[in-house]
């Protein structure tokens, strides 16, 4: 039986601090099985985009809006952003946490790039196209698939912001490195869905 | 925090234990108030329908009104009385059946009941707004995207709600069972009604998220002029029938899968044998779950999916069929030779198998493309889906309540009011819905508020509303006996039943930490292996020791709260913008309440091990 | 209060969490690679469609099997229950996305 005092002060830190508690090994698995939810509720969403792509009403198409420079480097920094919270969990397990928290506030930042830059591109399509979420079935699909996942995006930053500023007087222990490890899983999900919105939104949109 | 201490609390000192409580066992208490008071409402819409039916041409209701008392009958019945009354169910029995002292998230288990009641109080609000939703169950667009005033609007935003609750609740089923076991619990010793809520658990987790979207979708139509369903602007209204069905199958899944759970253990411990089959049991609960998720089309078979989609859902449907078989022939080969007992709990399990098994054939009858031309719409789907509903679900939870009301209340309910609910019960429901099956053969569509006189409807019709009754009386008489036992009846030892699985090890209500030291299972019926080996009671795996509990807590309830307020900001956002003072108002406090929830520490206290051996004491 | 125990990780494992971050960056450097080559197949036209988009679809695997089995550690020991579930709900997805796309028509 662990007590509280040891949890949140460990005299030595164990190999996966994340998965040493009976809580930690609970949320482990559980973040994990919400993913599996998640694949059917982003699948729903990408079926419904699926079988509405074409339907424009006579407004632009997939071809004529989407440019590819811009998906491509939103691409790269939320792939990157990946890596990097890959690299904050591995200073987690050398029990490092000054640099855990250096490379988890990169990936927030790189985040908040990805972020800004979806809000640029719907703008752009907005003003320049006129091309919005009521404009035609096509329309209402875009944007509630790709906004979904920025809403994703968007829960994850203010997540980390919340976690960060925690336990930034704190240090790592065995209380929070759970949720520290939840929430890049949690993070590394929604690069998972940008795959999918890149290749069947973006690139299949302007192959035709 | 003793439970002599529990008791001489004041009134307001229990409601507020309630509301914060995270205890598996006080939440399936809530979760069965809660459930009870919606099948009390559901059960009062099936009356209304039934009189406005009794004969032909009649105006007990208006049209209108009747449109709002068919939807909200079925959804309040589905989503607020059923799956409530199951994870009731669930969370009083489960935990104790793997030995755990609680769920994995005790928080997120109370979050779950407070999501299910606010949403089901939001749908309910909608009687008193003007008026309830009115486009069937299904809510199929463009019925319902075009459905005037705010009905629909109540049933988007209750269900979503409700359907998150859920959600939660399946995901901490699957990590309890998978982490939370007692030492020597193995998959293959777990009860089968342990295991029917895993794979259920699975169902949720993958079917929830796609009526999740659906909501969102029609939300979107509805409430801000998106194009989904709009066939003007290209929209296409197959997708909604599609989500919804996708999750729509596997809910009569989730809504099945629990009680055959419960039977096989009612079963097993009522004719005092091992179930048989057990290993057959746990495949065919898993491969139903499995095709469960692949034919979820035979509810669009007259959409005009074309003969090749069609036949492929249809086949899938008949496959069923024989797991389902499986579990039929095993409950009979569980009782073949047994020392049976016949109880309440017994009766109503007895009373499934035929009443389930002509569900499952008309069952396999509606999955012939060819017929279920004749049969769609019709009186005879719903004698069909009330025969698995009513003659499984609802017998299953009549059955699991009379099996373990001594474990949730402490008192066992009375033998005599028992049986007179159930034959009451019984026969209503076959007089209710078996004469469906001609009526709809001759054609009466469903959803219809009158029918014409001499169409050779009448007597059926009639005979089907004096069902209604009869059922209802059953219904009545159950409530008596439940508030009866509490208030005169028979105190509950351990072990009323001469029970064969973990719960009936330990007192009848549990402590709060449910065991005192985890017990050891060597194998299947782990409380049986012992009575069989003359030892009658558990062995501990452990030295007793300190006992580690989750804090209550009030932020499940305020989370609930904040996003009830939420839905009334987004229902009215269409009529009046302050309205978005509610919307932003209520998600602000959700969103509030969480981060308090993530930033203040919530390690749980310890019971010492001085405390636990004084109550050993007294 | 600061924890002090920065050195209480032994050598050992700071050698094998290392060893773990070198497939980390390789699984990364292939990631950016199948994506170059993905937007490459578009943005130069050199593919029919009937060809690219089935070739998009398996680089996109690709590189989610890479997210999940090393990102994500599923090759790890003890992600047993967590591949089922996520096996499970991709099935689900397949089904969702080919009941939407395929037999949704008007």
């Amino acid at each position: 039986m662990m007590s509280n005092d040891h949890i949140l002060n460990p005299e030595t830190m164990p190999q996966s601090p994340e998965k040493a508690t009976l809580e930690g090994k609970n949320k482990f698995l559980g973040l994990w099985f919400f993913l599996g939810g998640e694949t059917v509720l982003f699948a729903s969403l990408f079926g419904t985009y699926l079988s509405l792509k074409n339907s424009t009403a006579g407004g632009p198409t997939s071809e004529e809006l989407f440019g590819l420079e811009l998906v491509f480097i939103m691409t790269i920094m939320l792939l990157t952003s990946s890596l990097t919270s890959v690299y904050a969990m591995y200073h987690m397990k050398n029990n490092d946490f000054k640099k855990m928290q250096l490379w988890l506030g990169i990936t927030g930042l790189l985040g908040i790039g990805f972020l800004a830059m979806e809000i640029y591109e719907f703008a752009h399509y907005i003003t320049e196209y006129g091309f919005t979420f009521r404009s035609s079935a096509f329309g209402s699909a875009f944007y509630t698939l790709v906004g979904f996942h920025g809403g994703h995006v968007t829960f994850g930053i203010l997540w980390l912001i919340t976690l960060m500023i925690r336990n930034a007087k704190r240090g790592l222990n065995l209380y929070n490195a759970p949720k520290f490890n939840t929430f890049s899983l949690y993070w590394h999900f929604i690069d998972v869905v940008w795959v999918f919105v890149f290749t069947v939104v973006y690139l299949m949109g302007k192959v035709g | 925090m003793s439970i002599a201490a529990t008791q001489k609390q004041g009134f307001g000192a229990v409601i507020w234990d309630y509301l914060t409580t995270v205890d598996h066992k006080k939440i399936a208490h809530l979760y069965t108030f809660g459930g009870g008071f919606f099948f009390i409402l559901g059960g009062i819409e099936a009356l209304i329908i039934r009189i406005q039916l009794i004969k032909p041409e009649n105006d007990f209701v208006s049209a209108g009104f009747y449109n709002e008392v068919i939807t909200m009958h079925g959804t309040t019945m589905i989503f607020l009385a059923a799956m409530p009354l199951l994870l009731g169910l669930m969370n009083a029995a489960v935990p104790l059946q793997i030995g755990a002292r609680d769920v994995a998230f005790p928080f997120l288990n109370s979050l779950g009941f407070w999501l299910f009641m606010f949403g089901g109080i939001l749908l309910n609000c909608s009687w008193f707004l003007g008026g309830a939703p009115d486009a069937g169950w299904t809510s199929y667009a463009p019925l319902s995207t075009t459905s005037p005033g705010h009905g629909v609007d109540f049933y988007v935003m209750g269900l979503q709600i409700a359907g998150a609750g859920t959600l939660i609740g399946g995901i901490n089923f699957l990590v309890t069972i998978i982490n939370m076991r007692a030492p020597g619990m193995t998959y293959m010793r777990m009860p089968l009604f342990t295991w029917a809520t895993f794979v259920t658990s699975i169902l949720i987790l993958f079917a929830f998220p796609a009526l999740t979207i659906g909501l969102f979708l029609l939300m979107f139509d509805r409430m801000f002029d998106s194009a989904f369903f709009d066939v003007t602007l290209g929209g296409n209204t197959i997708i909604w029938q599609h989500l919804f069905w996708i999750f729509g199958h596997p809910e009569v899944y989730i809504l099945i899968l629990p009680v055959f759970g419960l039977f096989s253990d009612i079963f097993s411990t009522f004719s005092k044998k091992r179930l048989f089959g057990y290993t057959a049991m746990v495949f065919a609960t898993m491969l139903i779950a499995f095709l469960g998720f692949m034919v979820w089309a035979h509810h669009m078979f007259t959409v005009g999916l074309g003969p090749v989609a069609n036949t492929i859902f249809s086949i899938a449907t008949m496959a069923i069929a024989v797991p389902t078989g499986i579990k039929i022939f095993n409950w009979l080969a569980t009782m073949w030779g047994g020392s049976i007992t016949i109880n309440s709990a017994m009766l109503w399990s007895l009373g499934f198998i035929p009443s389930f098994t002509v569900g499952g054939m008309t069952g396999v009858m509606v999955a012939t493309v060819a017929a279920d031309y004749q049969y769609h719409d019709t009186y005879f789907v719903i004698a069909h889906f009330h025969y698995v509903i009513v003659g499984g679900t609802v017998f299953g939870i009549f059955a699991g309540f009379h099996y373990w009301w001594p474990k949730m209340f402490g008192r066992i309910l009375n033998e005599t009011m028992g049986k007179i609910a159930f034959w009451t019960f019984f026969i209503g429901f076959h007089l209710t819905f078996f004469i469906q099956h001609f009526l709809g053969l001759m054609g009466m569509p469903r959803r219809y508020w009158v029918f014409l006189e001499d169409q050779n409807l009448d007597l059926g019709n009639f005979i089907s509303t004096i069902g209604a009754f009869f059922m209802a009386i059953g219904v009545i008489v159950f409530f008596i006996n439940a508030i009866y036992s509490q208030v005169k009846g028979e105190k509950a030892p351990a072990d009323p039943w001469d029970g064969r699985t973990l719960e009936w090890s330990i007192p009848s209500p549990p402590p709060y930490y449910n065991f005192k030291q985890l017990p050891l299972t060597r194998g299947l019926d782990p409380l049986w292996v012992e009575k069989t080996e003359g030892n009658g009671k558990m062995t501990p795996a452990e030295p007793l020791g300190e006992i580690h509990m989750p804090n209550n807590s009030f932020i499940p309830f305020v989370m609930s709260l904040g996003l009830f307020i939420a839905g009334f900001g987004f229902i009215y956002q269409t009529d009046n913008n302050a309205w978005f003072i509610a919307l932003f108002g209520g998600m602000a406090i959700a969103l509030g309440a969480m981060i308090v929830r993530s930033v203040k520490d919530d390690l749980g206290y310890h019971i010492s091990k001085e405390e636990l051996e004084r109550e050993a004491d007294e | 209060m600061e924890n002090t125990n920065t050195n209480k990780i032994t050598e050992y494992q700071k050698q094998r969490n290392k060893e773990e971050m070198k497939k980390q960056l390789i699984s990364f450097a292939l990631m950016i690679v199948v994506t170059l080559i993905a937007f490459t197949i578009v943005a130069t036209g050199v593919m029919e469609k009937m060809f690219a988009i089935p070739v998009l679809l398996i680089l996109a695997l690709i590189q989610v099997a890479f997210q999940y089995y090393y990102f994500m550690h599923m090759k790890d020991k003890g992600h047993e229950m967590p591949s089922i579930m996520i096996y499970g709900g991709a099935w689900a997805a397949i089904l969702t996305i080919a009941g939407l796309a395929v037999i949704t028509w008007w």
